[in-house]
């Protein structure tokens, strides 16, 4: 089955989501979506799998034009999607989130398990998966709920597959193993679209790659393409990748992490005997794949979590029992990993999220008034300094990018006296031209001579940014290892084996 | 992962209760009346020596108690259930034998009483469960079984046909629900808001039409038909639980099919899970085609229909008459039960079966004249739920798009 999409523009308000995009898949090939955060590739995949409906151009299947009004239209004409958040029920089975949709029943609408089953069973033998049809979603692994969406997607024999930036949560060697469905799902001549913004991945399977940016094809790209070019294509200037900085000059190890552990609200350990010290002038990645601890990690530093036990020391002063105020007051500057949740105030304005931490004292504090002369010159300054781009500090932060919101939590974060910087996920979802801005930032922090604990989900940023890599996995530390490491040595780190 | 202290901590709360009214009971007796008169074969009155029970039932508590802390903390395991459901039978046979000391309680009547007052949460629960698992919370059960009593009553009254009111019933129960499907899925309001909203707005609107038109003409307006018990044959002689279960009017046999196929429909059949995935994940359920908020108004509505058959069982079933605000707050207590059901039909059914029991027993005793004070019997029992949910049932999770809306983007 040949699947075109002709011309397709979508409008959300002024804004174009897709302008006038071809887009060609054909059986037994491995099509790659390319492009940045932002660029208009999950909406265009969202108006091919009818979630959303085009304001203009067409889909085609098989050269015949088609109108799909919802999931249920593409899904009937062969077209499945395995979606970047999973689309399955927690508390389902994999047999009932299988058969959601298309259930097989038995007279007056009673649901048949037994050909549910079945079905599971089968496509699952096909693929090599071992998959039980009656175990709960929610207790699977991540990589495992992956391959029930992926026979979600294919149960209704689907011809064409949607891969909506696959690899997000899976390790590398999880990555590795989706990479080998695809090529096998390619053999038995399937039809992939293959979203992602991951350059690796597109020069693995890629048989043909289009570069989407700002909502338009900016051109194919030849799959032999080096990750520069891939790059330069996607953000549309010449980038360099290479994190650029000069060998590490550790100092003093001034902050030291000794047996600590923190239990969440249900009693679960998700720190268990944490162990670990970084020197000035160091910056020390926490790798590991989403939910293995790192979260509680950062907020048992600043003072967040609430049940911890061991030690965590700066400068020789003890952080733990001290509240989040006093922890900052020490000289640790902190980027949440999520930056409109728990980094800014998305109402207040550019100015006002600048001083959030300090806005009790001198010189912001003026009596029990601000003193909005200092604070505007303040923030005129930082504005500059940081490159953020807004229409001015009155600016509310919900209406800056997602690159610019980062710039001002790190502007507000590093102009404080610091003898600590921990960022989690500080590039998370930012296009690649703030992502070098936030790499310039980290590594200037460290030169300065200052420690610094990042927390990365991606093993390039990882390898790229550390001096020596912390992998977690399952609230553990498996190894502390220099950045040099083998990737698949952090990939099976990653996974629990310590190297 | 260890253990959570909780259950031997409830255990210990509830012992202690127990060992208060062993300590506290009076010496004497307690006659136990178990017959009908239309048992096929009758059973004797019998007496059961109050301190002997208690300090039996107590015994027990305090076994359960050391295994269910044994296990807890040196061996890391959880509390079985038998051991609760034994620890909880005991419990409940002594306040029974303790309260009724020196006195004759008639078991089948205390049960017939339970039962009639379950019936309307029986039905509030089953809405409650058929709108929160589709992803809608239901805080309007009270004014659905109010508007349900409402119109049965009036509908009966002048048409004379008790299936007419039964009817109207469900359909005033429907809109109330469509008014809150409405604005939850709709417009998006916040569905607790809404929902007191609406119980406000029945009880005014009743009580508006109650006093200006239904006070001028009560023959006419508010006087209607009742249904008559019947009496199904065998079962309804089986001592004991017959003349509870199965002598009972029309609506009560409703509410038995009621409890049967929505637990059936939910749990086993296509519709039924889609509900439930709509109610736990729209988006993936939209995602496979399946129309959100179609399934969303019909579920809510189906289940206003059935606390409105269960208000119909205020007027139609045991009054013969509508009065100013009579559901009287079971709405509320329908939506306890349905949460300490876990969202669960049968579970459901059996947690109001208990209210019910609880709020009889306050009747009861007053009737006889306990020497124990009203107001504290008619604390305990939900002193005890709470203690009871905390305790036992654990951390329970409704549906997890349960109260969000679903903004299709």
């Amino acid at each position: 089955m040949k699947l075109e999409l002709r011309g397709i523009t979508k409008r959300f308000g002024a804004m174009v989501a897709n302008d006038n995009v071809n887009l060609v898949a054909q059986p037994g090939e491995i099509h790659c979506l390319l492009g940045e955060n932002g660029a208009g590739k999950s909406t265009l995949m969202n108006v091919l799998y009818g979630l959303y409906q085009a304001d203009g151009g067409e889909i085609l299947i098989d050269d015949k034009v088609v109108k799909f009004s919802g999931p249920g239209d593409a899904m009937a004409a062969g077209i499945g999607m395995v979606h970047q958040h999973f689309m399955l029920i927690p508390v389902f089975t994999v047999a009932e989130n299988v058969m959601l949709g298309h259930e097989p029943t038995k007279f007056g609408g009673i649901l048949d398990m037994a050909a549910a089953r079945a079905k599971v069973r089968e496509v699952s033998a096909k693929f090599g998966f071992e998959i039980d049809p009656d175990a709960i979603v929610g207790e699977l692994p991540v990589g495992v709920q992956q391959r029930v969406e992926i026979i979600k997607a294919l149960i209704g024999n689907a011809e064409v597959l949607i891969f909506d930036e696959p690899t997000a949560v899976l390790t590398p060697q999880e990555t590795d193993e989706l990479m080998a469905i695809m090529k096998q799902l390619r053999e038995a001549g399937t039809a992939i679209v293959f979203i992602t913004h991951k350059l690796r991945e597109v020069q693995e399977v890629a048989d043909k790659i289009t570069v989407l940016r700002l909502g338009k094809v900016v051109g194919e790209a030849d799959p032999k393409s080096t990750a520069n070019e891939l790059a330069s294509m996607m953000v549309g200037r010449a980038v360099d990748l290479d994190v650029e900085k000069a060998p590490a000059t550790p100092g003093k190890p001034t902050f030291k992490v000794e047996g600590l552990s923190a239990w969440s609200h249900s009693g679960a350990k998700v720190l268990d005997d944490i162990n670990f010290e970084i020197h000035e002038g160091e910056i020390l990645v926490i790798a590991g794949v989403q939910g293995n601890g790192q979260t509680e990690l950062t907020e048992a530093i600043i003072g967040m979590h609430g049940k911890t036990a061991g030690s965590i020391q700066l400068d020789g002063r003890e952080l733990i029992g001290k509240n989040v105020k006093q922890v900052l007051d020490l000289g640790v500057g902190f980027v949440p990993e999520d930056r409109t949740e728990d980094g800014l105030v998305a109402e207040f304005t550019i100015a006002e999220n600048l001083m959030l931490d300090r806005s009790d004292r001198k010189p912001f504090a003026k009596g029990l008034n601000i003193n909005l002369a200092y604070l505007k010159k303040f923030a005129l300054e930082k504005l500059n300094q940081f490159d953020v781009r807004a229409q001015g500090i009155e600016s509310k932060a919900a209406q800056l990018s997602g690159g610019n919101q980062q710039k001002v939590v790190l502007a507000r974060e590093l102009s404080r006296e610091l003898r600590l910087f921990v960022a989690s996920q500080p590039t998370r979802g930012l296009d690649v031209g703030s992502i070098e801005f936030v790499h310039e930032q980290i590594v200037a922090t460290r030169d300065s001579g200052i420690p610094v604990l990042i927390v990365a989900t991606e093993l390039d940023e990882a390898t790229q940014l550390g001096d020596r890599i912390a992998v977690m996995y399952k609230g553990k530390i498996v190894g502390i290892v220099p950045s040099n490491t083998p990737r698949a040595t952090l990939g099976q780190m990653m996974a629990g084996i310590s190297a | 992962m260890k253990q959570s202290k909780r259950t031997p901590i409830a255990l210990l709360v509830m012992a202690l209760v127990g060992l208060w009214l062993f300590i506290s009971a009076p010496s004497g007796v307690t006659m136990i009346n178990i017959s009908t008169d239309s048992d096929i074969f009758k059973l004797p009155d019998f007496a059961l020596n109050v301190a002997l029970i208690c300090g039996l039932a107590v015994a027990v508590q305090i076994a359960g108690l050391l295994v269910s802390g044994y296990l807890v903390l040196a061996k890391n395991h959880k509390t079985p259930r038998w051991v609760v459901i034994m620890f909880a039978v005991a419990l409940v046979a002594e306040i029974l034998i303790g309260l009724f000391a020196g006195k004759t309680m008639t078991f089948t009547s205390l049960l017939q009483g339970s039962l009639a007052l379950a019936v309307p949460l029986i039905f509030g629960s089953l809405a409650g469960v058929l709108s929160e698992r589709v992803g809608v919370v239901n805080i309007a059960i009270e004014g659905q079984l109010l508007a349900g009593a409402f119109v049965s009553a009036l509908v009966t009254s002048l048409s004379h046909n008790l299936l007419a009111g039964l009817i109207g019933a469900m359909i005033a129960g429907a809109l109330v629900a469509w008014v809150l499907a409405v604005f939850a899925i709709k417009y998006v309001v916040d569905q607790i808001i809404v929902g007191v909203v609406l119980n406000v707005l029945v009880v005014g609107l009743t009580n508006f039409i109650f006093s200006t038109l239904m006070v001028s003409n009560l023959p006419l307006y508010d006087q209607p038909d009742r249904y008559s018990n019947i009496l199904i044959p065998v079962l309804g002689q089986i001592p004991v639980l017959g003349p509870v279960l199965f002598n009972q009017t029309l609506i009560v046999y409703l509410m038995y099919i009621a409890v049967g196929v929505v637990y059936f429909v939910l749990f086993k059949t296509r519709w039924g899970l889609r509900v439930r995935a709509v109610g736990e994940y729209p988006k993936a359920a939209d995602t496979v085609g399946i129309n959100v908020f179609r399934t969303r108004y019909i579920s809510v509505m189906i289940g206003g229909a059935l606390a409105g058959l269960g208000g119909s069982f205020f007027t139609l079933g045991q009054v013969g008459a509508f009065g100013k605000e009579m559901t009287n707050g079971a709405g509320y207590i329908a939506l306890a039960a349905l949460i300490f059901g876990r969202w669960n039909p049968i579970y459901a059914a059996f947690a109001a079966l208990l209210f019910g029991f609880a709020e009889n027993l306050q009747y009861g005793l007053a009737i006889i004249g306990s020497s124990v004070p009203s107001e504290f019997l008619l604390m305990l029992p939900y002193a005890l739920t709470v203690v009871a949910v905390a305790g036992l049932v654990g951390k329970v999770t409704g549906p997890a798009a349960s109260g969000k809306a679903y903004i299709k983007s």
